[in-house]
């Protein structure tokens, strides 16, 4: 039996993989010919922050807001939401990791664990 | 001369790419969307990931012919809401795959061109209501032992789609079995009905996990990268020794006379699973293979005209400030 190279691992069962497109690579994806795309970010009770849970497309603020509603909240996982247009995200790059986070680096005395405490003393 | 340079630099660069990549795969740590990846593991994502949505979105015409006629008000407004959650795990996954640099439009486009795929579960029909409670059972059931690995892929946008989609499958999972317990406790047709449901999804549902392992060439790659964490055989195992103690409990049983618990290793044996059937439906050849696209392809144009008016209003908000001010 020749069998077509296939994966099982996309979760309903298994689908081919072999000669299957993956698209063309976009230059911009966030403000892309289909609607914009807004990061959607929800706040799961009072006392807590927005977290960042997913994007979704939509024309407009107020049909962002209602899908975010429909598509990550429908088990009352929020008490407010948040959209913010994709593009609207200024972003570190990756690529300048190290020299960008360096400064945080070599300063270890910045947690209280750096400094060397008598055990006996109390409530410090 | 500074081309030299040029060509030298990007080489050391793409190099310390790779080590950073290799490291973080070691590490199983997580690649998040602007790191830079193979072109490879950036492919195979954006096709497992992208198979997985439009799986997700015609999975949900199976159930949906049942919405009318649930039995009751109760049965109807849960499988709304699990309708409803299949097209939001489809949306989990289109926006995963789009932060790997391509677009739903297109992703969509290639499903409606027959170019990308769904998983061929989906071109079996429901022929009664028992088949609700049957794909909840077996099908969903199949699906999360598939998917609770990928909570755990090596790419952080997909796990964490993932992630949400495993929490919801189980209620999923559970109202199918509540379907078939209930039915295969009722009248003996009830019962009937529920038993014939199972004697049709059982082995297409062990065939979800795909070919024996030393039939998949592809596994070892996904293995490698961390983006499949078990072996199919492993997975399809792993599901059999689950179900088969919960037929037990519903009274009903597995169309399979050679399937044996044995002592030694603790496992279910099963008997062969009959892969042609498996792959004339992955030729096309299934029974509701074109319907389903056709169903896909109609919803999609004859829904043009709401996304036409909606982008219309939102370029007349949008231009309206202007045109207050002129």
């Amino acid at each position: 039996m020749s069998t077509p190279d296939l994966t099982a691992a996309g979760g309903h069962g298994a689908v081919p993989v072999e000669g299957v497109p993956a698209g063309h690579r976009s230059e911009t994806p966030a403000s892309r010919t289909d609607w914009p795309l807004w990061e959607v970010f929800v706040r799961s009770r009072r006392g807590l922050n927005h977290q960042h849970v997913g994007s979704l497309h939509a024309p407009d603020a107020a049909m962002a807001l209602r899908n975010a509603r429909d598509v990550y909240t429908r088990r009352s996982e929020g008490v407010s939401l948040w959209v913010v247009p994709a593009a609207a995200i200024v972003a570190s790059s990756p690529d300048e990791k190290d020299s960008f986070f360096d400064p945080a680096a070599d300063k270890a005395y910045r947690h209280p664990t750096f400094y060397d405490i008598p055990p006996e003393v109390q409530h410090l | 001369m500074s081309t030299s340079t040029d060509e030298s630099t990007e080489f050391i660069e793409s190099t310390e790419s790779i080590e950073a990549f290799e490291a973080l795969i070691a590490a199983d740590d997580r690649i998040e969307p602007r790191d830079w990846m193979p072109e490879g593991y950036r492919k195979t994502l954006i096709r497992q990931i992208a198979q997985h949505a439009h799986s997700e979105i015609i999975g949900m015409q199976p159930e949906g012919n049942w919405l009318t006629r649930a039995p009751s008000l109760r049965r109807k407004a849960i499988l709304l809401a699990k309708v409803q959650d299949e097209a939001g795990h489809g949306l989990y996954l289109y926006s995963a795959a789009e932060t790997l640099g391509v677009d739903r439009a297109e992703l969509l486009d290639l499903l409606h061109a027959g170019r990308q795929r769904y998983s061929s579960i989906f071109n079996y029909p429901t022929l009664t209501w028992a088949d609700m409670g049957a794909i909840g059972w077996l099908v969903d059931g199949a699906a999360i032992v598939n998917q609770v690995p990928i909570c755990r892929c090596s790419y952080g946008p997909y796990a964490r789609a993932m992630v949400r989609i495993c929490k919801e499958e189980s209620f999923h999972q559970r109202q199918g079995f509540e379907i078939l317990n209930t039915l295969s406790h009722g009248t003996p047709a009830q019962k009937a009905m529920a038993q014939d449901a199972v004697d049709r999804w059982w082995w297409p549902s062990l065939m979800m996990f795909g070919p024996p392992d030393d039939e998949s060439p592809n596994s070892a790659q996904s293995m490698a990268w961390g983006i499949k964490r078990f072996s199919n055989d492993e997975l399809r195992q792993k599901f059999v020794d689950m179900t088969v103690p919960q037929s037990e409990v519903l009274e009903l049983t597995l169309p399979d006379p050679d399937l044996v618990y044995d002592d030694e290793s603790g496992h279910y044996r099963f008997g062969a699973i009959d892969w042609s059937e498996f792959f004339a439906v992955l030729k096309g050849n299934g029974p509701c293979n074109e319907e389903r696209i056709e169903h896909r392809r109609r919803a999609h144009d004859e829904g043009a005209w709401v996304r036409e008016a909606a982008s219309a209003y939102a370029a007349k908000q949008t231009a309206r400030p202007t045109a207050e001010v002129a």
